[in-house]
């Protein structure tokens, strides 16, 4: 069932958890292409934790593992995060 | 909207199961009341945790399959044999359980009313769940929203909301609804057969000089297959939203 992935929409949850608000329709930019996907578009890997990689070239962007304490966030790829200040919904 | 001030906030709520819907032989609808829930938007999802007696826990996310209902929320989910959540769900569920529930989930694949765009919705099997529920509300909104739907299914028999879907459609101008089928089909079938391709994308959905937006779903190599194809016919990648749900059910 690792084979194949599904899509950063179904962390949406753990992402919450992490950041304290949606992030699914938030940008990143992957360092490795240079192209720009919201968090809900990139492809997860489940394991032992979640892998996300860039949509377009790959690369494993951020990680996310549980620990008996929480949750460790390795990142990859990922160069940068546009986190709107979340005041109204898009349109 | 009034959903944006509650953002940010997620907490495990308890869910009391008030409604089965037997929708297939694989497929079923949970109707949940859901006290303190905070609303939805068409699109979003909900976690659903498990907890067995010595403690393990089992977490898995669903679409949310009906529009905005005060403190009802429905999913819709299927059978999947070697699955550690669905069996429990579809098989041994019972009305007046109670599970644990979080959300809505979700600002990325969701349906917004007024876009001035065309929709174009696009299901393998029972990714249809949160279309189902962007159709909808589609319907219920008044204006010249206009929505077509292209979903795929194995057989006639495993499609999912068929009647409402086609009543929906009889009775709204605004709405199309096409279905394949994969896995051959009788006689007296009027649909498509076969899988989506690209020359099935090209004669049924919007084209892309329309500027819909398009919202892709099922399981992951159909969402490739749809999602790709599209982008080739010309659709602008950010306005082709998808959900890919895993290799779960397999080719629809």
């Amino acid at each position: 069932m690792t084979d194949l992935h599904v899509d950063g929409n179904a962390l949406g949850g753990l992402l919450i958890e992490l950041f304290g608000r949606d992030m699914t329709d938030q940008l990143g930019c992957c360092g490795g292409c240079g192209n720009v996907s919201p968090l809900g578009a990139v492809r997860v890997f489940r394991g032992a934790g979640y892998v996300m990689r860039c949509p377009f070239c790959e690369k494993v962007a951020l990680a996310l593992v549980a620990t008996p304490e929480g949750v460790r966030v390795a990142f990859g790829s990922l160069r940068w995060l546009e986190v709107d200040r979340g005041t109204t919904s898009p349109s | 909207m009034a959903r944006a001030a509650v953002r940010g906030r997620l907490s495990w709520l308890v869910a009391e199961v008030v409604d089965l819907v037997d929708e297939t032989p694989r497929v079923r609808t949970i109707v949940f009341d859901v006290p303190g829930w905070a609303g939805h938007r068409p699109g979003q999802h909900v976690d659903i945790r498990l907890t067995a007696e010595d403690g393990y826990q089992a977490q898995r996310s669903y679409s949310i399959s009906a529009p905005e209902n005060g403190n009802r929320v429905e999913i819709t989910v299927e059978l999947i044999d070697e699955g550690e959540v669905s069996p429990f769900l579809v098989e041994d569920l019972m009305a007046g359980d109670r599970i644990e529930l979080r959300g809505p989930i979700g600002d990325y694949f969701v349906w917004e009313p007024g876009s001035g765009r065309p929709t174009q919705l696009i299901a393998g099997g029972s990714g249809v769940a949160p279309l189902r529920a962007m159709i909808r509300a589609a319907a219920a909104t008044p204006g010249d929203d206009a929505v077509r739907l292209l979903y795929s299914a194995r057989t006639e028999e495993d499609i999912v909301f068929r009647e409402e879907l086609d009543t929906l459609a009889a009775q709204d101008s605004r709405i199309q609804v096409t279905y394949t089928l994969t896995r051959g089909h009788g006689p007296d079938w009027n649909g498509l057969s076969g899988r989506v391709d690209r020359a099935m994308l090209s004669e049924h959905v919007w084209p892309a000089d329309a500027g819909p937006v398009c919202y892709v779903c099922g399981p992951t190599g159909f969402v490739e297959t749809v999602a790709s194809g599209l982008v080739e016919l010309g659709h602008r990648p950010d306005r082709v939203r998808t959900e890919r749900f895993g290799p779960m059910g397999g080719v629809p």
